[in-house]
Parts: C-alpha cells; sequence; structure tokens
C-alpha cells in the first residue's frame, strides 16, 4: 500500500478524522435518544451497555493497531494509538459515570458497597483507575518526563484488557458467549505481541 | 384539600398518560375490533435511522381486546406504560436481549393453542384457545412486577386465579407442588433452536411452585395486559404472574401443569443454584450474588433522568397477603 504523493502527515490526519467522528457521533446520537425517551423501555440499561461495550471495542482498536501497523509496514498508524486510547478511556468513564448518575442515582454507599461486594465491579473499577492513570500520562511532556517508567506504566494496557474482559464476562446472567469471543480476541492480540512479555 | 407528598420515583402529572384516555381509547378498541386494534399496534412502532439496516418489517401480532372486571383496588402507584411493559422483556426463548422477544416474536402461533392440567389429579383436563378466555371470567389486577435484575414495573394484567383452575382438576391428597412448562417448540422460537439467542439454558423452560403458594388468590394465570390478550413477547396465550416473586417465576406461554408430589426442577435453579433458588421471593435482605436487591429502579415514562431507584420491599410489598405462608422457613437460607 503506497501512497505516494499524500505524506504520513495527511495520513494520520485523515484517519484521525474517521476515528473522532467514529467514536463523537454514537454518543451524541446515543444521549439524544436517551434523554428523550426514545432508546426503549430501560434506557439506563442501555446507555450502560452500549458504552461499555464501545470503551472494550476501542481497547482492542488500540491493541490492533501496532501489529497491523507492523505487518502492512505503515509506521504513522503508531500515531493513532493515543487518540484510540483516550477514546477508550472517555467511553469507560462514561460507562461507570452512567452507572453511578443513572442506575445507583448517586446511592454512594451503595457504590462503595457493589465495589466491595461484588467481584466483577472490583475488576472494572480496578481497570478504569489504570486507564486513568494511562490517560492522565498520554500528554508529550509527561511522557518525556517519565522515561522508561512510562513505557512500564503503559504497558498495564495489557492487564487492564484481561481485567476488562473477566468483567465483561462476570457481568451476565448466562448469555456467555459475546463476553467469550472478546476474551478470546483480547488474547489472540496479546499472543501477537508474546515476544514482548519476558518470563 | 389533599396534597399529596410526591415520592422521587412517581412521575410528573403530564408525564403520564391520563387514565381516562387510556380507558377511552379501550373502548374505541373495543368498538372498532380487532382489525383495528391490530392496525393501531402495527403503525405505533418507531420509525428510527436503524430501520435502513434493518430486514424487511414483519407485521406486528393482532391483540384482541377483552371483557373483564375492573381492578377498582386503591393503587397509588403510576402504572408502566404499555409501550414498555411490551418492548422490554426477557423472554429468552426469543432472544436474551430485553429488545428482542417483540422483534422475534411476533409471527408465533397463539391458536390453536393447548394447556393440560394433569399429575396428581381427579379430573385431569386440557384447555383450547377460546377456553382459556371463557373458561373463568376475567378479572384485572393490578401487579408490581419485580425482576430479579433489580428493575421493576407497574402492570395491569386481566386473568383469573390459579386456585380456580387448580380447583377444577380437583388435586389429590399427594399434590404437594406444581410443575410449569412453556411451550417446546424451536421453529417458532428462535432461542430454542440457537445457543446464543437462547442464552445457554435448557428448554423447555419449567417452573415450580408449592401448592399453597399456588393456590394464594394472589397467584394469577394471565392471558392479558392493559385491556387486551397478551402479545408473544408477554408470553401469550397464558402465562403465570406471581407478584410477590422474581420475575423468573412467572413462567410464559404455559402448556403444561402438572401437580405433583416432589419439588419440580426449575429452569434458573438448575442454571445456577447458587443464584436462583426455587422460592425467588423477592428479599431485599438476600443479595443476589453478584448485585444487591435492596432496592430497585421503577421503569415508567421518562428518558434519562427520571429518578426512579426506589427501596426493595419484602415480599415485593405483598407481605400481608403471603408472608404466612412461609412462617416457619429461614428466609435466607431457603431464597
Amino acid at each position: 500500500m503506497t501512497w505516494p504523493l499524500v505524506s504520513n502527515k495527511t495520513k494520520v490526519n485523515f484517519f484521525k478524522s474517521i476515528i473522532h467522528f467514529a467514536s463523537l457521533l454514537p454518543i451524541i446520537s446515543l444521549y439524544f435518544s436517551a434523554f428523550n425517551d426514545e432508546l426503549g423501555a430501560d434506557p439506563v440499561e442501555t446507555v450502560i451497555h452500549f458504552t461499555g461495550i464501545g470503551a472494550f471495542n476501542l481497547l482492542l482498536l488500540t491493541l490492533l493497531v501496532t501489529p497491523i501497523a507492523k505487518k502492512f509496514k505503515q509506521g504513522y498508524l503508531m500515531n493513532l494509538r493515543r487518540l484510540l486510547g483516550l477514546y477508550a478511556f472517555a467511553y469507560a468513564l462514561l460507562h461507570i459515570l452512567n452507572f453511578i448518575a443513572f442506575d445507583l442515582q448517586f446511592n454512594m454507599n451503595l457504590l462503595l458497597a457493589e465495589i466491595v461486594k461484588r467481584p466483577y465491579i472490583t475488576i472494572g473499577m480496578v481497570a478504569i483507575l489504570l486507564l486513568t492513570s494511562l490517560a492522565v500520562t498520554s500528554i508529550n511532556r509527561l511522557k518525556r518526563k517519565m522515561g522508561k517508567s512510562w513505557q512500564k506504566l503503559h504497558n498495564t494496557i495489557y492487564i487492564i484488557i484481561l481485567l476488562v474482559g473477566v468483567h465483561f464476562y462476570w457481568s451476565v446472567k448466562s448469555e456467555v458467549i459475546e463476553p467469550t469471543i472478546y476474551i478470546i480476541i483480547s488474547i489472540v492480540l496479546l499472543f501477537l505481541r508474546r515476544r514482548k512479555f519476558k518470563f | 384539600m389533599l396534597i399529596k407528598a410526591p415520592k422521587t420515583y412517581e412521575l410528573k402529572e403530564n408525564a403520564v398518560t391520563d387514565e381516562k384516555i387510556y380507558r377511552d381509547r379501550r373502548s374505541l378498541l373495543k368498538t372498532m375490533g380487532y382489525l383495528g386494534a391490530g392496525s393501531l399496534l402495527s403503525t405505533s412502532t418507531q420509525a428510527n435511522v436503524f430501520d435502513l439496516f434493518s430486514k424487511e418489517k414483519t407485521e406486528m401480532f393482532k391483540s384482541k381486546p377483552l371483557n373483564y372486571l375492573k381492578d377498582n383496588s386503591e393503587f397509588e402507584q403510576i402504572l408502566t406504560p404499555e409501550s414498555k411493559v411490551i418492548s422490554h422483556n426477557n423472554f429468552y426463548e426469543f432472544g436474551t436481549k430485553k429488545n428482542q422477544p417483540i422483534e422475534l416474536s411476533q409471527e408465533f402461533k397463539v391458536d390453536p393453542w393447548q394447556l393440560t392440567i394433569s399429575g396428581e389429579v381427579d379430573k385431569p383436563f386440557t384447555l383450547s384457545y377460546d377456553d382459556l378466555f371463557k373458561q373463568f371470567p376475567l378479572e384485572e389486577r393490578i401487579y408490581r412486577l419485580r425482576c430479579v435484575e433489580a428493575w421493576s414495573m407497574v402492570i395491569p394484567w386481566l386473568g383469573f386465579s390459579l386456585a380456580k383452575l387448580l380447583k377444577k382438576a380437583q388435586p389429590n391428597s399427594r399434590a404437594k407442588y406444581v410443575a410449569f412448562e412453556t411451550l417446546y417448540d424451536p421453529k417458532q422460537m428462535p432461542g430454542q433452536k440457537n445457543r446464543r439467542l437462547g442464552g445457554g439454558i435448557k428448554y423447555p423452560y419449567v417452573e415450580g411452585l408449592r401448592i399453597d403458594e399456588a393456590m394464594n388468590p394472589l397467584t394469577l394465570m394471565s392471558v392479558g395486559l392493559y385491556g387486551k390478550t397478551l402479545p408473544p413477547q408477554n408470553g401469550a396465550p397464558i402465562r403465570l404472574v406471581v407478584p410477590w416473586k422474581y420475575g423468573f417465576k412467572s413462567i410464559k406461554s404455559i402448556v403444561g401443569i402438572k401437580l405433583v408430589e416432589r419439588m419440580p426442577a426449575t429452569t434458573w435453579n438448575i442454571l445456577a443454584p447458587k443464584e436462583y433458588g426455587f422460592y425467588a421471593n423477592v428479599n431485599p435482605k438476600v443479595d443476589h450474588p453478584r448485585w444487591s436487591q435492596a432496592s430497585e429502579r421503577r421503569i415508567t415514562a421518562g428518558g434519562l433522568f427520571s429518578r426512579n431507584r426506589i427501596e426493595t420491599l419484602p415480599f415485593n410489598g405483598y407481605g400481608e397477603e403471603v408472608s404466612d405462608l412461609y412462617k416457619n422457613m429461614n428466609l435466607m437460607e431457603d431464597f
């Protein structure tokens, strides 16, 4: 794949526009419908599930960038990882804020009790905290300052993806096929970068 | 002057369909008859941008207006709008997602139907489709429905007490429990054919009650809601409604009722015995292992911002009528 007349910068901007568009549009339409009660009988559940799955999809996409860039020798694609990762974080943040605001309706005692008592929520909380630390340290200035430890910190994405898979699997009543597929995709993506892991 | 302090889960007056309007509409439906009711329903489906991608629309199931005795008891809670009652369903035979049953069940055939009452009875019998509506006078019962997933609705059911049906069969002294079974028909019920759609539960769906629970006057065999016959996604043509137990006890599209001597197996209990007991009485003190049962979200009209979280009551608020059934039991263990 060669585009002789197009600079890498243009390509990156092109893909970034697509990412902005594809991440923001569904969210705008989702909340528009939800506030107008046009999102099925229980908009709360729909919004929580949509943002949760959306975050998982974006995380998997983020992890897909490196294997694709290497395979097709398109190094500039690596510049898309931060934007994808930040959108994954944004979706995950909306996921938990929706849970607190619309499901628990700011019953903070219930929230604390649920975090302690329910393993799938505990795991979800750990994942969002780790993801927050990645999002916060994603700005260039911090990246330079942190040196080697930055990469170490950002390698926790491999743990996050597994936590998120378990969180999804444990949250369902009996319909385990979809979470199983997500976990398998996650493991394949980790397997593709197996050389990175030293034991 | 009566001044009523609105609870947080109650809606503003303007958000609710006026009772008079809905009664009037029903009488309108009655005069218009079958065709009128059906065509009104089929135009009520919302058109949205996603329709572009969906397959051609199947025709909506036609519910028929029913004659019944009105529920005149004082009931202060606001009904869940009909559009939500018929579009937010757990009926895994038609898919595990809440919006799947209304999409995948519209061609479900309810007539002819056979409901057989058998087992430890002196006079077993079978009801045909028409019998379901003619055998006993139909009453309206406005009940709260509490799902084990911690959401709830308020629904005006039409039906008759299960006790009437059982007494007709004359249970003998060995009849200690009642076992119920849903239709098994993978051709019509895609969830029974396809594991992904059906959520991996074993079909046919089975449920059970102790005989005294079954004989309690609250226990209803429902054939309709909101003045009309049940749509398929709500368990047409006949379903159980046990308002003090979690929703999964209220088995849908029933073909068999058998009186038995031993406690029958029940679907969710088979699947996850630590999460779902045989009794499944609504109990704010016994959490589901994975979520709290202390409170619930009442589904009413209103979007994301309707503040609808309310406390869950023991026996879903029907303790006065049913707590005697469990006098000598430890409900923390027999959940």
